[in-house]
């Protein structure tokens, strides 16, 4: 059925567009990499095929009117204008056509709900615009960000092939296994969606939504945000590498590593020049968004932060913006979503970046027990 | 309003007053008729303007023209401007036109009302529109203003958007309220109300799901200003509220409103086809029910735009049945068009042009509402272009279509002129060819992946995007030319006769074209 589908599909793409059958004129789903995106497939194309066969029917008898009963042929109008009996049939058939596409979709339907005995858990938190990936059984995790600069967007710098679609670090996941995901949002709702995966579910603020895949193929699949999310909701992918079992423990054993490395992180000593190096590049993962490179904002939503009285005043104000965003406006609070370390490096940064000098730093240490006080 | 009301009090009255006051304190239904589709019009080119923008942006990808804060002011607008300012009114516009020609009254059932109604609109535009002039821009989180994004985290000028949609819901209850009275009380003797053209069963049906729904709407959008002003959490997860209560509360009265902007056109198009296939409409009685049918169907259904939020598996199939059974009356209505058009004597002047073309567009988009009814397939359609193709099929060939039809084939009535009929046809091919290169491509790019509202995307889709562009930017062309038709008929053309469709059948056709300021003062008799 699948491959036949596809292969009419193709055929027909080809024959509406002789010219433009290649990748880029794409007409139609593709079948993806697990069962539930294939059911979704088949169930797709049966539908499409009822359509359009019902299509075929109806315009036909109304193409043959437009044909054979015209004024200017000499065609006389008949007088009919009711029929119980074909009433009655075309009210039933499309009742019996729909209750046979009911059926299988009702079955992939229950099968998408079972979110039972999972293998691994992955908690997805939807932010103002990026992921977070919390591998929940393992204790670690992280956020994954847009990668596509700048230039790239505004149309300064040749577009590269994954363009909005890349990003630093990408959900990794083991193939074969059924992968379990819970999706919240920390802001507004986003939507989680790997088209290849044949889900897509919404993260909303206060709610636990579940949903499961299990990846067949090894490889990059890529999605993005699908529900309306603010400014940059076109710039926060979804990147998903699926690789085999023995390549995904190596790889969780090293994020324990890292995230315990992290931890180390907020004990060391640091020096103004190290705190500037680490907050120039945690700045432009994180705040760019908003506050821009040069940290002119975007007034009056993002302000600037190029000689703005929170960056160049009070110490203890700046820490607190920052943790604890600025709550009824876009500023987050960035306390839960980054390190101690990654939280002293940009406040520092900011303090002493674009003209900003104003000479101070706040280590790691510090912004520990700021926390630890609240 | 006896025959002999005093023939003093008809001089007195004889025409319409003049200069400005004529329109700002008129109680005639034509005049109100024409303020409303006039203003519709306006709203539609400026919808149209903004569509523009998003699909110049879109055009390739990267940001060209505008920022992503723009794109989305544009995107909500656009939404917001066609749906409450051009589709609505427009019918609104028409039903006051042709309701009471249709039905042998003199005027719609309370006149003041009207007046006070149409005057509504302008000022509920005028702040909707204001607010992007305002800081921080207009509203930016979509035409469906999904909380918390419309709430916490809208921009400061929701308040005025708040504030504009109450003003809109009050006008269109009002203007409910009077079809409803108009249809009940005033039709002339011997109109059975199995006797009454479809315009006005499609009409009445109409008027109470406006009446059902807009307070609906009115409700979720306090509960917005309170969240926003007065410290509430209707809508807000920290403060123990719940985001997608917004949604159910917004889709309850989002899913009616959708047959709010269709079932008029239906009722039109069933006017229209008979007309120009000389041949009686087929299954009057099962269109009727089948309008019926659609409107109470559209009360259990309004969860299928939330297939991907987490309903529980038991809500998300009975939304999906109940979604699909509303094919069955939409597929009723659709075989009898086309079974009226069986062996009919056929003509194709402009208003069957837009209405072949209705059938056969709104069909297309009916299909892809099937599929997007499928709760599973939804999971992957969802929130993608296949959606934004699929209600643009419905409400441009449908509602927009519909529109058009229906003032190609009254405006001989109106203004006792023939249109320009090579125009008119140019018109029509123009439309149908930019709506299709513009909106059939969008099914492909949802197919792909393309999410919807956003202002830059992956290279994968840029093809399609472009003939998307080019047909928007033509179609968009092509309306000003109806300015220009609809001007030239105003001002002069071949003489139109009382009955200019040989074909047509009702009581406003045995008015002399132009319609009289004042007609009906003594009822008709209907056999």
């Amino acid at each position: 059925m699948r491959v036949y589908a596809q292969r009419v599909g193709v055929l027909s793409g080809g024959l509406l567009f002789p010219a433009l059958s290649m990748a880029d004129w794409g007409v139609n789903m593709t079948p993806g990499v697990t069962g539930t995106s294939n059911d979704i497939f088949n169930l797709h194309m049966t539908i499409f095929w009822i359509c359009v066969a019902i299509g075929v029917v109806v315009f036909g008898v109304m193409f043959w009117s437009i044909i054979a009963h015209r004024k200017s042929q000499g065609a006389k109008p008949a007088n009919f204008h009711e029929n119980t009996m074909v009433e009655v049939l075309w009210t039933l058939i499309p009742l019996v056509i729909l209750v046979i596409m009911a059926i299988p979709a009702t079955a992939t339907l229950v099968d998408m709900y079972d979110t039972t005995e999972s293998d691994i858990d992955i908690k997805v938190t939807g932010y103002q615009w990026r992921w977070q990936y919390e591998y929940i059984n393992d204790d670690f995790g992280y956020f994954s960000s847009l990668t596509t600069p700048a230039d790239q967007i505004n149309n300064r710098q040749a577009k590269g092939e994954n363009y909005l679609l890349e990003v630093d670090k990408p959900m990794v996941v083991p193939v074969g296994k059924k992968i379990r995901f819970l999706l919240t949002a920390n802001d507004v709702i986003h939507s989680w969606w790997v088209p290849d995966f044949g889900f897509k579910k919404d993260a909303i603020p206060g709610f636990i939504n579940e949903a499961w895949t299990r990846v067949d193929k090894p490889g990059i699949y890529r999605g993005q945000c699908a529900e309306l999310c603010g400014k940059d909701h076109g710039f926060m992918p979804v990147v998903v590498k699926a690789v085999p079992e023995e390549e995904y423990n190596t790889w969780v054993a090293e994020q324990k590593e890292a995230a315990e490395k992290e931890r180390q992180l907020t004990e060391k000593d640091w020096t103004m020049e190290e705190l500037m190096e680490r907050g120039e590049t945690t700045y432009a993962t994180n705040c760019v968004a908003c506050h821009q490179a040069d940290g002119s904002g975007a007034p009056p939503a993002f302000p600037a932060l190029k000689g703005s009285a929170i960056a160049t005043g009070d110490m203890a104000a700046h820490i607190d913006v920052v943790v604890n965003g600025v709550s009824g406006t876009a500023m987050q609070a960035f306390g839960s979503q980054l390190s101690e370390a990654d939280l002293a490096a940009i406040i520092t940064y900011e303090r002493n970046a674009w003209g900003n000098n104003v000479g101070d730093m706040v280590t790691p240490k510090e912004i520990f027990d700021y926390k630890n006080e609240q | 309003m006896s025959a002999v009301a005093g023939t003093h009090a008809q001089d007195q009255h004889h025409g319409p007053a003049r200069g400005f006051s004529r329109w700002l304190l008129t109680t005639n239904h034509k005049d109100i008729g024409s303020m409303y589709l006039i203003f519709s019009f306006t709203m539609f080119l400026l919808g149209g303007t903004m569509a523009m923008v998003i699909r110049a942006e879109l055009f390739q990808p990267g940001l060209q023209i505008v920022q992503p804060e723009f794109f989305n002011q544009m995107t909500t607008m656009h939404g917001l401007i066609m749906v409450f300012g051009a589709v609505m009114p427009a019918f609104v516009g028409l039903a006051n036109w042709m309701i009471p020609l249709m039905i042998g009254a003199p005027d719609m059932a309370l006149p003041r009302m009207n007046n006070w109604s149409f005057w509504l609109l302008p000022c509920a535009f005028l702040i909707l529109v204001s607010t992007l002039f305002m800081e921080g821009g207009a509203p930016n989180f979509g035409w469906t203003f999904y909380a918390p994004l419309s709430t916490t985290y809208g921009p400061p000028s929701t308040t005025f958007f708040v504030f504009a949609i109450h003003i809109m819901g009050v006008s269109s209850i009002m203007g409910a309220i009077n079809v409803i009275a108009t249809v009940l009380n005033m039709r002339a003797p011997g109109m059975t109300l199995m006797k009454m053209p479809m315009f006005v069963w499609t009409w009445l049906i109409t008027a109470f799901l406006l009446i059902a729904v807009m307070p609906v709407l009115a409700g979720v959008v306090t509960m917005v200003l309170m969240d926003i002003n007065f410290g509430t959490s209707f809508f807000n997860a920290a403060g123990g509220g719940d985001p997608v209560l917004f949604q159910h509360v917004f889709w309850f009265f989002g899913h009616p409103e959708v047959y709010i902007m269709i079932l008029p056109a239906f009722g039109a198009i069933s006017q229209i086809i008979p007309a120009f296939s000389r041949k009686r409409l087929f299954g009057y009685s099962s269109m009727v029910y089948a309008t019926g049918a659609i409107a109470m169907l559209s009360f259990l259904v309004w969860a299928h735009h939330m297939f991907t939020v987490g309903v529980p598996v038991a809500g998300q199939l009975f939304f999906m049945y109940a979604t699909l059974l509303i094919a069955v009356p939409t597929g009723v209505k659709v075989f009898n068009w086309v079974a009226t058009m069986f062996r009919g004597a056929l003509s194709f002047e402009t208003p069957m042009l837009f209405a072949v073309a209705f059938v056969i567009l709104f069909s297309i988009g009916g299909f892809s509402g099937v599929m997007l009814a499928i709760a599973p397939a939804d999971f992957q359609y969802h929130d993608t272009y296949f959606v934004v193709a699929h209600f643009h099929y419905v409400l441009v060939p449908g509602a927009i279509f519909g529109i058009f039809a229906s003032a190609y084939f009254w405006l001989p009535k109106w203004t006792g002129h023939m249109y320009d009929e090579t125009l008119g046809k140019t018109h029509f091919w123009l439309s149908f060819i930019g709506m299709n290169l513009a909106f059939f491509p969008m099914h492909f790019l949802g197919l792909a992946g393309m999410p919807r509202r956003i202002p830059d995307y992956a290279l994968q889709f840029a093809d399609f995007n472009m003939v998307s562009s080019i047909g928007a930017f033509m179609f968009g062309a092509t309306q000003l030319l109806f300015v220009l038709i609809v001007v030239k008929c105003v001002k002069g053309g071949e003489k139109a006769p009382a009955k200019p469709w040989d074909g047509a059948e009702g009581l406003e056709w045995t008015l002399p074209s132009p319609a009289p300021y004042h007609t009906f003062s003594t009822p008709p008799e209907v056999k």
